[in-house]
């Protein structure tokens, strides 16, 4: 079993009132409600967040990438990510990821990742996502109709770039360039593991399958709406003739732990209250732009009647208070044993052997973040840990540089 | 990926009303895929290319225009009844296909109406091969992009506010998109998805197709019509296009019609067109 600790970096200051008085965290959000002054202390302590889950021991940190969005100020995860190269051990750093339809050239990715594994000393997993409507086709005015043949385009290009020794000629269909020769090139050969965040379309699993990359389930709503989108990779997976291995997948799951259930109740309410109220207050109008959703993908869940599990959907049914946020297990919350033996269901029944944990979400500061984490750390993890390695090997983790062989950072830096 | 054809309407169970028969439907294959052609009437032949949506079933102003002349209504690719908008990577693809698809019709040289999406590569025909279209109504054409009065970005809209928002009275929409009985629930759906999805891809994600570019071109009579209560495009615009064109232009409003005004007011577009035909 895998623990991965991920930062949204949410925007912790969002009005009280800002479901009533502003329709979209996302896409037209009111740029006035950014204090620059602000975020500087809030990136900070995110990073400094993000450090002290990989001193606590966590297999990974993860950053991800969002645009125009109140509740995600990565829109370079790469940025934070090399940050955290110099700043941190032996912790993976799992960036999740770029959404290559944004980048031209393509290769930029191919460059960026590349220089994060080398300054990491291999540690880096890449991921790549489609990325959602409201990042890539309304605030990077990316079409919806060609988004996807553009995403595969940029993936073929960025293996190739990363696997053929010499300089070569790529003349796609979107993209043409006469000279690729990235330079520097990765640690990890042939390249870092490549994971897939995704929603639940029938391709996305195919292709997972079909090219041995993870599988990531990033939603918002716990593991009881999960579940149904999980047993549909599993089951085409089986259909492909692949083995279960639970690292072929990754599952995004909201933690809240505290010394008694009591506690925790009181503790994380309010920031698990932000997080659903205000920042995924998202206007639908930007939910479905037309073509976003393949054919193929809108005949499969209407005739197979998969429940949708797309962030729409996830919006659609959303519970917003705090009553419905537990009992629909949006947020696993409660004492060390308890949220333990949670995790170790949602795992077994979901079998997701990389759990990519939330443990500062919403508004929540810094004090209850690292409480959180180093409670979750040595009283959670560890009754977990070595579940499904008994059966499974995880393939598809960073092959970093020996430790005695990396550079040691001076002291400042970490 | 080309997803596999399914019937969308059969000659006679197309028409709208009860009483009236449908048009004939052929198909002709553009770049190998399959495009939708209907047709009815005696007479001089008259092109038809559909606005926003496309034609899910043979409307009234069509109907009215039979009448008269030979209507022909080919479908754009990935418009009801067509498929192969995912070939079609730029704006030379388009126009390329727009004029192959017209002249497989049988619409060389013949007068052309073009609404909407369907008047923004009417225009670029017109403009390209001079000798392709003989006189051209555009019915409040996309294609423009004008920084005081942007295009409403109809791709990013709540569920269900299409029709409010192309047509004066929403409920000439919903007749337009209901779905006939017997026709496959799925499949009728992603038709409509398919023709949005069309129409993305060419005007995504500001309506600018360059066509501001080539207007001068059009050295052909034309006639501009515009639904008074637009509220996808201001009917100001109509003044650019008419600025911008070097052949004789005239202007009409369409009182009270919305964006699509074929669906609000058939009868009033369908006599501002034979006049303007029958008179040129």
């Amino acid at each position: 079993m895998k623990f991965l600790w991920f930062h949204l970096m949410p925007y912790t200051d969002l009005p009280d009132d800002f479901r009533e008085k502003h329709p979209s965290v996302w896409v037209d959000i009111d740029s006035r409600l950014f204090d620059p002054q602000r975020a500087h202390h809030m990136y900070n302590e995110f990073i400094d967040e993000l450090e002290f889950a990989a001193e606590c021991g966590f297999d990974a940190v993860c950053v991800n990438e969002h645009h125009s969005n109140g509740y995600g100020l990565m829109p370079s995860p790469n940025l934070i990510a090399s940050t955290l190269a110099r700043s941190t051990g032996d912790a993976a750093i799992c960036v999740l990821g770029n959404s290559l339809a944004l980048y031209n050239p393509p290769t930029r990715v191919a460059e960026e990742m590349a220089m994060i594994d080398c300054i990491s000393g291999g540690r880096l997993i890449a991921g790549f996502p489609v990325g959602t409507p409201m990042d890539t086709c309304y605030a990077y005015g990316q079409n919806p109709s060609t988004l996807r043949e553009k995403y595969y385009e940029a993936h073929d290009l960025i293996i190739k770039a990363w696997t053929t020794p010499e300089t070569f000629a790529f003349n796609g269909r979107y993209i043409q360039q006469r000279y690729v020769n990235i330079w520097p090139r990765p640690v990890q050969k042939p390249h870092p593991p490549i994971w897939i965040p995704g929603g639940g379309s029938v391709e996305t699993w195919r292709w997972c399958a079909k090219m041995d990359y993870v599988y990531c389930y990033l939603s918002y709503f716990g593991y009881k709406l999960g579940k149904a989108t999980m047993q549909g990779f599993w089951e085409e997976m089986e259909r492909l003739g692949k083995e279960p291995n639970p690292y072929h997948a990754g599952f995004l799951q909201f933690v809240g732990v505290a010394d008694t259930r009591e506690e925790a109740l009181k503790l994380y309410r309010e920031p698990a209250e932000y997080f659903y109220d205000r920042c995924l207050n998202v206007d639908p109008r930007f939910a479905s732009p037309p073509g976003y959703t393949s054919e193929a993908t809108i005949r499969a869940k209407v005739q197979s009647q998969i429940s949708a599990a797309s962030i729409r959907d996830g919006i659609k049914s959303m519970q917003r208070d705090w009553q419905a946020i537990l009992d629909n297990g949006y947020v696993i919350i409660g004492g060390p044993d308890e949220v333990a033996e949670q995790l170790r269901q949602v795992a077994t029944d979901l079998n997701v052997g990389h759990l990519l944990l939330l443990l500062q979400f919403g508004n929540m500061d810094k004090e209850l973040a690292q409480y959180n984490t180093r409670l979750f750390s040595e009283k959670v993890m560890p009754s977990l840990a070595s579940l499904f390695d008994d059966r499974w090997e995880d393939r598809w983790w960073p092959n970093a540089m020996p430790p005695e062989s990396r550079a040691q950072p001076r002291a400042e830096a970490r | 990926m080309v997803a596999e054809r399914h019937a969308t309407g059969k000659p006679g169970t197309a028409a709208g009303g009860g009483a009236m028969s449908g048009p004939t439907e052929r198909n002709v294959e553009i770049g190998g895929l399959p495009c939708r052609v209907w047709e009815k009437g005696e007479g001089e032949p008259l092109g038809f290319l559909a606005g926003i949506g496309g034609l899910p079933k043979w409307p009234p102003l069509l109907e009215r225009l039979s009448a008269d002349r030979r209507v022909i209504a080919p479908s754009l690719p990935g418009y009801p009844g067509a498929l192969g908008h995912d070939q079609l990577d730029t704006q030379l693809d388009w126009v390329l296909a727009t004029r192959d698809l017209l002249c497989a019709a049988g619409l060389e040289g013949a007068d052309l109406i073009g609404v909407s999406v369907g008047g923004a590569l009417a225009a670029e025909v017109a403009a390209i091969w001079p000798t392709m279209v003989r006189r051209l109504v555009l019915v409040a054409p996309l294609g423009l992009y004008d920084p005081d009065q942007p295009m409403t970005d109809f791709f990013a809209i709540a569920p269900k506010t299409l029709p409010q928002l192309v047509c004066a009275d929403p409920a000439n929409y919903d007749a337009l998109v209901e779905r006939p009985e017997g026709a496959d629930e799925v499949e009728w759906k992603i038709q409509q998805i398919r023709a949005a999805s069309a129409a993305a891809r060419l005007l995504w994600p500001l309506g600018d197709t360059r066509l501001a570019k080539r207007l001068h071109r059009i050295g052909n009579p034309t006639l501009l019509l515009w639904g008074t209560e637009d509220r996808i495009v201001s009917p100001r615009l109509a003044e650019k296009f008419s600025a911008a064109i070097s052949g004789a232009t005239e202007i009409q409003a369409i009182p009270g019609a919305g964006h699509l005004a074929d669906l609000d007011a058939p009868d009033a577009v369908g006599d501002a067109v034979l006049t303007f035909l029958g008179r040129a």
